[in-house]
């Protein structure tokens, strides 16, 4: 079914919330239609679509709470999943962090998460678009293999203390890895959008293919401490491990990198470089995301680092009640303020140095100091002078976000950008980092 | 996936898919002449519009989770996905679609949008889809031989498990605990223009927690999770056995009973070693490996590069490719791993999570050599790729994760054999002059084509001239996984043999889970590179 108007959403829910019987009453409804073609050795391996729609119902008594779940929207099905909510609420133990719901919000202006364009894609537009980068790789004797989704959805909020919150959205998403015929380069881009009109499939598959066909014959450069130079989508997969280690009360547990000795937390500690300015905005132009959380906060512009210094962690109301700090909630997207250079200009600058395009099975080491490990691939250059002399082999590194970004040189310019890893959309600058630690190389290409 | 934000993966009472349902609904399952009648409906709905060949797939996949910390129950769900997927060929080309709506004009409508898209794709195309031949089994069916169905087990005697867990864990001196059990019925019917109806009943649990210790002084702070696999099958996994334990070493090992009240003894004790443990100096040691996490380095650096898929590299935009190219396996001679690395594929070994009847493409499963004395011998692989490596049949590797999934090639349980001579663990120490002995999956990691590894561990103990003299921190190694296996030396006996294995195996785009099981006994290799992982910030 096609996703629902604010006023069909409204109508959906006032409806299932008049079978309530319940102390409290809260339901979340979400559907979204999405639709995927994924390719491969220059052919269509899958492709397909689908329609989703669930309404979930939480009900209350005291502290006592039961969640239903389902996709069905007729009468009888409605009052059905209210009830069995109810049962479950009955059964359940008491739950000492149980919440009570929250009543009307001021949330700020709606933020232009949805696009026409994007809503209106079909499998010819997808199959237009991945036409156009297996022609742009065939003629150049390259192999493709890609991925473009797409989705328009909705999630709505509705509660038995009047709040109602709703948001539409579309997503497009187009990664693609090219490889030579001989299997010795390979090159990859990724892009994501919420208005598939700024898409081009062709010009993302130009970089991955130029990529592909400059990293042919690599040469092994020995492992060690080296400056390098990540791509946004490098800095992204690094980045987010950061973003997710953000939540107040893993860092007042004492068992995070936000904790420190004493039982205290890295709030208001100069953390990082002091130009490292990290924040969320529901509004911006370029990422736009929800201005309610799921639980029906408001979502606001928060500065998460400022300055290098740690401002707010992220905490579920009954911990920022517990405690008396702020209650955020997790932010839809992350920002990190930018320079002015292009990754040209940063490249030109550097005398001696690794470009890195991509890094992959990025996994924690070490919770304490947020050490990771992962590999490069799909394009790393050697730097000198200036300019990029030849590719190199790829390395395996052993690196945290927080040592790097104490280990800054410089910061380029800022661009919408998506973890290959997490498949969230960012803005972040590529980076200029000293000492960055590559431990071991790897053949992979 | 800008709509759903940073904390997605927090959301507190949110189930992972599904509608929530009574207990009593998931114990009563769909009427088998009812499936037929539907999978006849789509099967028929292809063929008029044209397709060659037409699989569907009618899941009901049942999913009950109960997490707890502390004294507390965190979420109960038990949730049920029900749906139709139909999968055609058409104009030589794959096309799919799936609906959740199951009546019969329903039913027909996406049948006719899969051989739409099929067409619609072929233009895409550079070969036609090949099918490696397949006979129609008739009627037949297949279950997960459990002693215990998990979800007949009342709720309140799951919750009072594991709030006993953790009560342990605080007796222990526990500053945090985790406790969660995880149970998965898929009640799957397969019928295809093969001729084939196909109805399984396949069980899985995982019972595990993490126990946390903090030192607020120094802010430091160790965990350790659980040693227990998850396995294919029922509640009896969670009632001990003696004979199903092996101990004398510093860990109480399980084969198909799980002592979870033990274990979480063992581990309270266990991290407050890891709090005092010494950081390990790089270098070259031996590694005693335990199958609680050699298991792990068997599914990432065997498993994966022996996915035919992966190979021709229909995975090359994301899981990435392999090193174990076609030529390697022409030549009969790659010299993969030592003459003590034998490993089978399997989906028949009861107990664990590959064992299955039949796959996703109606092929009944078996078992086959992949590396024979150290030598590649074969992959994984399903119907539309068998013929690349002059198969006459898939060897039903082929896998969905979901009605709505589209099937394609998974791995097996992929394991190594345990050594003929008989040796125990304890024995096999005796001989290590300097080493680590590693139990427990900790953090992974491998590059795109499976060359190069880091694995580290939730214990790492100091081998001493045969003796266990500590434990070790920041311990992790790192190695190309052609020396690796080449570095294996010895292998205990069967007596030694245990499944490990992961509910969560992710491959494709958009992304499916998998469950598979690894085997193997405990083993040794020589001359490992192990860096120390210790970092200090500020």
């Amino acid at each position: 079914m096609p996703i629902l108007t604010q006023e069909q959403a409204k109508a959906l829910l006032t409806k299932t919330l008049s079978y309530s019987k319940a102390e409290q009453c809260e339901i979340n409804l979400s559907g979204a239609d999405s639709g995927n073609i994924r390719y491969a050795r220059n052919s269509v391996s899958t492709s397909g679509g689908t329609s989703t729609n669930s309404l979930v119902v939480t009900s209350a008594f005291g502290k006592k709470s039961g969640t239903a779940t389902i996709n069905e929207f007729d009468d009888a099905s409605l009052e059905k999943v209210v009830r069995r909510s109810e049962e479950l609420a009955k059964l359940a133990p008491e739950n000492p962090e149980f919440m009570p719901f929250l009543g009307p919000q001021k949330y700020g202006p709606e933020s232009p998460t949805f696009s026409e364009s994007t809503a209106k894609m079909g499998a010819k537009e997808r199959a237009d678009a991945v036409q156009a980068s297996l022609e742009q790789a065939k003629a150049n004797k390259l192999t493709a293999a890609g991925f473009l989704s797409n989705s328009a959805g909705i999630s709505a909020l509705m509660n038995s203390k009047g709040l109602f919150a709703y948001n539409k959205y579309t997503n497009v998403a187009f990664n693609i890895t090219v490889k030579t015929e001989d299997g010795k380069g390979s090159g990859y881009a990724t892009k994501g959008y919420n208005d598939f009109t700024k898409l081009n499939a062709e010009a993302a598959t130009a970089i991955a293919a130029k990529k592909a066909l400059s990293s042919v014959a690599a040469r092994a450069v020995e492992p060690g401490k080296y400056t390098v130079i990540l791509e946004p989508t490098a800095v992204a997969v690094m980045l987010e491990n950061l973003f997710f280690d953000m939540d107040a009360r893993r860092a007042d547990e004492g068992r995070s990198s936000m904790s420190k000795p004493g039982g205290k937390t890295k709030m208001g500690e100069q953390l990082l470089d002091e130009r490292v300015n990290i924040y969320s905005d529901p509004w911006h132009p370029e990422l736009p995301t929800a201005v309610w959380s799921g639980d029906g906060r408001p979502q606001e512009k928060v500065n998460w680092i400022e300055k290098g210094i740690v401002k707010n962690l992220y905490a579920s109301r009954y911990w920022a009640q517990k405690t008396g700090i702020k209650s955020i909630p997790t932010p839809g997207g992350a920002i990190m303020q930018g320079g002015t250079k292009s990754l040209e200009e940063l490249i030109k600058g550097t005398e001696k140095g690794i470009l890195v395009t991509r890094l992959w099975y990025i996994r924690p080491v070490d919770p304490q100091t947020l050490l990771l490990t992962g590999l490069t691939r799909d394009g790393t250059f050697y730097i000198e002078n200036g300019e990029i002399k030849f590719p190199v082999k790829n390395f395996r590194f052993n690196e945290s976000p927080i040592i790097m970004l104490n280990n800054l040189e410089e910061l380029g310019k800022s661009e919408r950008t998506v973890s290959a890893e997490s498949n969230i959309n960012y803005i972040l600058p590529p980076l200029k980092i000293r000492d960055f630690t590559f431990t071991s190389l790897s053949d992979a290409i | 996936m800008t709509g759903v934000g940073l904390g997605a993966t927090m959301i507190p009472n949110m189930p992972a898919f599904g509608k929530i349902i009574s207990v009593e609904e998931s114990l009563t399952p769909v009427d088998v002449a009812l499936k037929k009648k539907m999978a006849d409906v789509a099967l028929n709905a292809a063929k008029s519009k044209g397709a060659t060949y037409a699989d569907v797939r009618i899941g009901r996949y049942l999913n009950q989770v109960v997490a707890t910390r502390e004294t507390r129950v965190e979420n109960i769900s038990n949730s049920e996905s029900y749906g139709l997927g139909v999968r055609v060929i058409a104009n030589g080309s794959w096309g799919f679609a799936a609906t959740n709506n199951l009546d019969n004009a329903s039913i027909a409508k996406a049948a006719e949008a899969a051989v739409a898209i099929a067409k619609g794709n072929s233009k895409l195309m550079e070969e036609p889809v090949q099918l490696a031949p397949q006979k129609g089994y008739g009627e037949v069916s297949w279950k997960t031989p459990i002693e215990i169905n998990a979800f007949e087990v009342p709720i309140k005697d799951k919750v009072d498990l594991l709030l006993k867990v953790n009560s342990e864990a605080m007796k222990g001196g526990a500053k945090y605990i985790n406790s969660n059990l995880f149970m998965i019925n898929e009640q799957k019917y397969f019928a295809s223009t093969d001729g084939s109806y196909i109805d399984q009943d396949i069980h899985r649990i995982w019972p595990t927690f993490t126990l946390t210790k903090t030192d607020s002084a120094s802010g430091k702070f160790e965990t350790r999770n659980a040693l227990s696999a998850p396995m294919g099958m029922g509640f009896e996994y969670l009632n001990p056995k003696d004979s199903e334990k092996i101990k004398g070493g510093p860990v109480t090992m399980y084969k198909k009973r799980y002592d979870i009240l033990e274990d979480v003894r063992e581990a309270a004790v266990h991290v407050d070693e890891k709090l005092k443990a010494k950081p390990i100096a790089p270098g070259k040691y031996d590694l005693v490996l335990d199958p609680s996490h050699l298991f792990l380095t068997i599914h990432e650096s065997v498993g994966h590069p022996t996915e035919l898929d992966r190979v021709l590299g229909y995975e090359a935009n994301y899981a990435g490719t392999s090193f174990l190219t076609l030529d390697k396996w022409e030549s009969k001679k790659f010299n993969f791993g030592s003459k003590e690395v034998n490993i089978l594929a399997d989906k028949t070994e009861t107990g664990s999570l590959g064992a299955v009847g039949y796959d996703d493409e109606g092929v009944k499963c078996g078992n086959w050599d992949i590396i024979k004395d150290g030598i590649l011998v074969n992959y994984q692989t399903i119907r539309d790729q068998a013929h690349i490596l002059g198969l006459k049949a898939s060897q039903g590797c082929c896998y969905a994760d979901s009605w709505d999934s589209i099937q394609f090639q998974r791995m097996p349980n992929v394991s190594l054999a345990p050594g003929n001579a008989a040796l125990s663990a304890a024995d096999m120490v005796k001989n290590v002059e300097k080493g680590i002995y590693m139990f427990g999956r900790n953090s992974y990691s491998i590059d795109q084509q499976r060359y190069n590894f880091q694995f580290s561990a939730q214990l790492a103990y100091e081998i001493k001239e045969g003796k266990i003299v500590g434990m070790f921190k920041d311990a992790a190694y790192q190695a190309n996984t052609q020396e690796f296996w080449n570095s294996c030396v010895q292998r205990c006996d069967k007596n030694d043999y245990r499944l490990g294995g992961t509910f969560s195996d992710g491959k494709g785009q958009p992304g499916q889970a998998s469950a598979v099981s690894h085997g193997s006994a405990t083993t040794r290799f020589n001359g490992v590179n192990v860096i120390n992982t210790g970092r200090r910030l500020g």
